[in-house]
């Protein structure tokens, strides 16, 4: 039953994607046919998880794993019902105090080794929060312990703008705008995670350039 | 009794469109073949682009009056989106631009309701002195007035200029009670558009050679623009006795008018889009580029056109 409800709360997501805000994608033939994989993006809006989700073709919705913060997504119970059966995100405990298990040495991202083990899809914003919209933050490091893990699951960056000018932090408010969607060639594990890191900022830098965007101030 | 006993003028015209559309994939195709050397990737993608295209036109025409003039809101929704998602915007106007697309649905109620005198006064009067109202609300004077003045100027091209095209169904013609003289008024003026942009484009790439604003356009030539005008002209007044009440005189000025206003339409799109140092103004038809490349000379041609027809037979 949630399968069909997610199935049909995706659908509606297409046509608002599709067609209220529209997405220019360059090549979308980058993006992970089948896991395990990680999408990382940068983070301005709500609508990030959606149209990143909305990319991949319905076939592959099961596979789709967004990873988000329990403090924001589980903090009611009818947010957490939609977050765990609709989205079905992958909940990441941000302080390391709340943490249920409570040992210290646990792994926070044990749900996400699972997940690609299964040969899933993860979503992932490595600036943590949206923050300012249409501005980039330093990537946090949590991205290269992931993929240290798991050295298979290539990472494939995906820089999109328009959506935090559509709908910001802190806004209801929907306003249609074209979207670009630039995606980067995947990332192999490069065998340490500075060298790891760097590339990835790199790759979002590179992305980021491709085009002029007009100025949202 | 057969089935062509129900065919229309108007139905002889879309096919007249669809045959043309033929004729010219089968060029292109023959093109294809005669150089296989030479990339013709973006003339094809165009060419495929056209057949969506006319395929959907004539798909609204024959099914509804209502559902074209739905069609041509769609395409102002689109055409302003493209336009506020090329222009710099400023936060505290989100409100703002809501508002202003807003505005598309009731501008082209005015339209599907036939109210003349709200479909004229609508965005130039009313919304124009609204929209700067809400826009100090926010109280951030900062680039005030170049905020309201592009989104005014994005109004009436996309949205109250084009609404004229639609406007053209539901227009009264004098002493004509057929119920599709309309949309044979507008199928006349969105055809002649196109089909003068392709035939000024077709010019300038056989004889082009002095350009008439190099700066703006490169690509624009004397010999292109007077080409097409001349083949424009010429197919308008062939064409005037099946779709329209014209006769050769009024029809040949209105090829005149459809060719030169196309052109600078065509050249201030251009304009704008140097002004932003973007090429296309979106991707949302292959090989065209962005809806307000295909559409840029249809909103300059369609408000001047409406008035000649309005002046001289409504």
């Amino acid at each position: 039953m949630t399968r069909v409800l997610q199935i049909l709360f995706f659908l509606a997501a297409r046509v608002v994607v599709l067609f209220v805000l529209g997405l220019n994608v360059r090549r979308r033939e980058w993006l992970p046919e089948h896991g395990p994989a990680v999408v990382v993006a940068n983070h301005n809006s709500h609508l990030d998880t959606l149209v990143l989700m909305c990319l991949m073709p319905l076939s592959k919705l099961h596979l789709l794993r967004p990873v988000a913060a329990a403090d924001y997504f589980l903090a009611n119970r009818a947010m957490a019902w939609f977050s765990l059966n609709i989205l079905r995100i992958i909940p990441i405990v941000r302080k390391p105090g709340e943490r249920k298990d409570g040992t210290p040495g646990a792994d926070p991202l044990a749900e996400c080794h699972a997940a690609l083990a299964k040969g899933e899809i993860l979503i992932l914003f490595p600036e943590g929060s949206r923050g300012e919209p249409e501005k980039m933050t330093a990537l946090k490091k949590g991205i290269a312990h992931l993929a240290e893990k798991n050295p298979d699951a290539p990472v494939v960056p995906v820089f999109t703008h328009g959506l935090g000018k559509a709908l910001p932090k802190g806004s209801f408010l929907l306003v249609p705008f074209f979207c670009d969607i630039f995606v980067g060639e995947p990332i192999r594990w490069p065998g340490d995670r500075t060298a790891f890191m760097e590339t990835l900022t790199a790759r979002f830098a590179a992305l980021s350039a491709e085009k002029t965007f007009a100025s949202w101030e | 009794m057969s089935l062509f006993d129900d065919l229309t003028p108007l139905h002889l015209a879309i096919a007249g469109i669809w045959g043309i559309l033929v004729l010219a994939s089968i060029l292109v195709f023959a093109l294809k073949r005669l150089q296989p050397q030479r990339d013709h990737s973006e003339l094809v993608s165009r060419t495929v682009s056209w057949w969506g295209m006319i395929a959907l036109f004539t798909a609204a025409f024959l099914l509804s009056r209502t559902l074209s003039i739905v069609l041509f809101a769609l395409v102002s929704f689109l055409a302003f989106k493209e336009y506020l998602s090329m222009i710099p915007t400023r936060r505290a106007d989100r409100r703002v631009l809501f508002w202003a697309y807003l505005s598309i649905p009731v501008q082209y109620y005015w339209v599907a309701d036939g109210w003349y005198g709200m479909f004229a006064v609508f965005i130039p009067v009313y919304m124009f002195l609204f929209l700067p109202f809400s826009m100090l609300l926010s109280q951030q004077t900062e680039g005030f007035l170049k905020a309201i003045g592009t989104l005014n100027w994005g109004l009436m091209l996309c949205v109250f200029s084009l609404s004229h095209a639609a406007f053209l169904l539901v227009l009264p013609v004098a002493g004509n009670t057929d119920p599709q003289a309309g949309a044979g008024l507008l199928l006349y003026l969105v055809f002649l558009t196109q089909f003068n942009d392709v035939a000024q484009y077709t010019w300038g790439r056989l004889f082009g050679r002095r350009p008439i604003v190099p700066v703006v356009s490169p690509k624009k030539t004397w010999e292109g623009f007077l080409g097409g005008l001349l083949t424009t002209t010429v197919v308008a007044v062939l064409a005037a006795p099946l779709v329209t009440p014209f006769d050769w005189q009024q029809a040949a000025a209105a090829g005149l008018m459809i060719a030169a206003a196309g052109f600078i339409g065509d050249v201030t799109v251009s304009a704008v889009k140097r002004d932003l140092g973007v090429k296309d103004t979106g991707s949302l038809i292959p090989g065209h580029g962005g809806i307000m490349d295909r559409i840029d000379s249809l909103t300059f041609t369609a408000p001047l056109f409406f008035h000649f027809v309005r002046y001289f037979h409504a």
